[in-house]
């Protein structure tokens, strides 16, 4: 018997698998890698919640899933304008090293 | 949904997550991202969220991958030179996480719903994908119509930055 606490411990997993990416890599697109992880486990817990809260009329709660649709959209506008920013910097500086691009730092 | 697909999904989903960042080859983390959300995808359809899992192949293993790939490609980027790993952040961010796994973990179980089986749906519900665009184009159709000006603003944005000299 799967409940709902199995989907949200695999979602927090996964969370924490993104998580500990961007603070453990060094490589500025697989921290961008890591930023899509997380965003996928909060839609996967949304879309237990969804399947959780089921109403009289025997439906899920189809908020959530539009709320999913909505994250999944930005996500992929997000990934398209980050990936050209990334162009940019590595035109610009030649390296995708965060530890390399220190400008800001102090 | 059977506890056998609901555990092989998510195993699969896991642990190609965490070959992402494990690998040191960019195309391989890629292409393990890709693997990960389709296992993704198939936890949605085993939570009979249909619409969702398909619109999680198409855009995540469908563009963004591409994307991804093009842009690594593009760079010409190699496998990653081992660099001396500094150590106080190494084990920071180990620390860090597991922390906030421990946390997250123990929210869960003191939750009173997450041990309860998920009720049943109704026989004859109509499909979601009736649902989500009932939604979608009634209750939330002017959120709809600002992420299509967001999504036009973003590909603007992209042609600006990708233009060879800044101005």
């Amino acid at each position: 018997m799967v409940t709902l606490g199995d989907y949200l411990f695999v979602s927090g997993l996964l969370f924490t698998i993104g998580f500990s990416g961007v603070l453990l890599r060094r490589n500025i697109i697989i921290i961008f890698m890591s930023l899509e992880l997380m965003l996928n486990a909060a839609n996967l817990s949304l879309v237990a919640f969804s399947r959780f809260r089921v109403d009289s009329l025997g439906m899920p709660n189809y908020h959530a899933q539009v709320f999913v649709f909505f994250i999944i959209t930005v996500a992929a506008a997000e990934v398209a304008v980050g990936l050209a920013v990334i162009v940019a910097l590595y035109r610009a500086r030649r390296t995708i090293h965060v530890e390399d691009i220190n400008t800001l730092k102090f | 949904m059977s506890p056998a697909f609901f555990w092989i999904a998510s195993a699969l989903m896991l642990v190609f997550g965490a070959a992402v960042i494990i690998n040191r080859n960019p195309v391989a983390s890629a292409l393990s991202l890709v693997v990960s959300f389709l296992g993704l995808a198939a936890l949605f359809m085993s939570l009979d969220a249909f619409f969702v899992g398909i619109i999680q192949v198409l855009v995540y293993a469908g563009a963004v991958m591409v994307l991804f790939l093009f842009i690594i490609m593009l760079l010409d980027l190699r496998v990653e030179e081992r660099r001396r790993i500094n150590f106080v952040a190494f084990a920071g961010g180990i620390a860090v996480s597991t922390i906030f796994f421990g946390q997250l973990y123990l929210v869960i179980g003191r939750l009173r719903q997450a041990t309860q089986p998920f009720p049943a749906l109704s026989p004859n519900h109509p499909d979601d994908v009736r649902q989500v665009g009932l939604l979608l184009f009634g209750n939330y159709n002017l959120p709809f119509q600002i992420i299509g000006v967001l999504i036009l603003v973003a590909t603007v944005g992209v042609i600006v930055l990708s233009r060879r000299e800044l101005r």
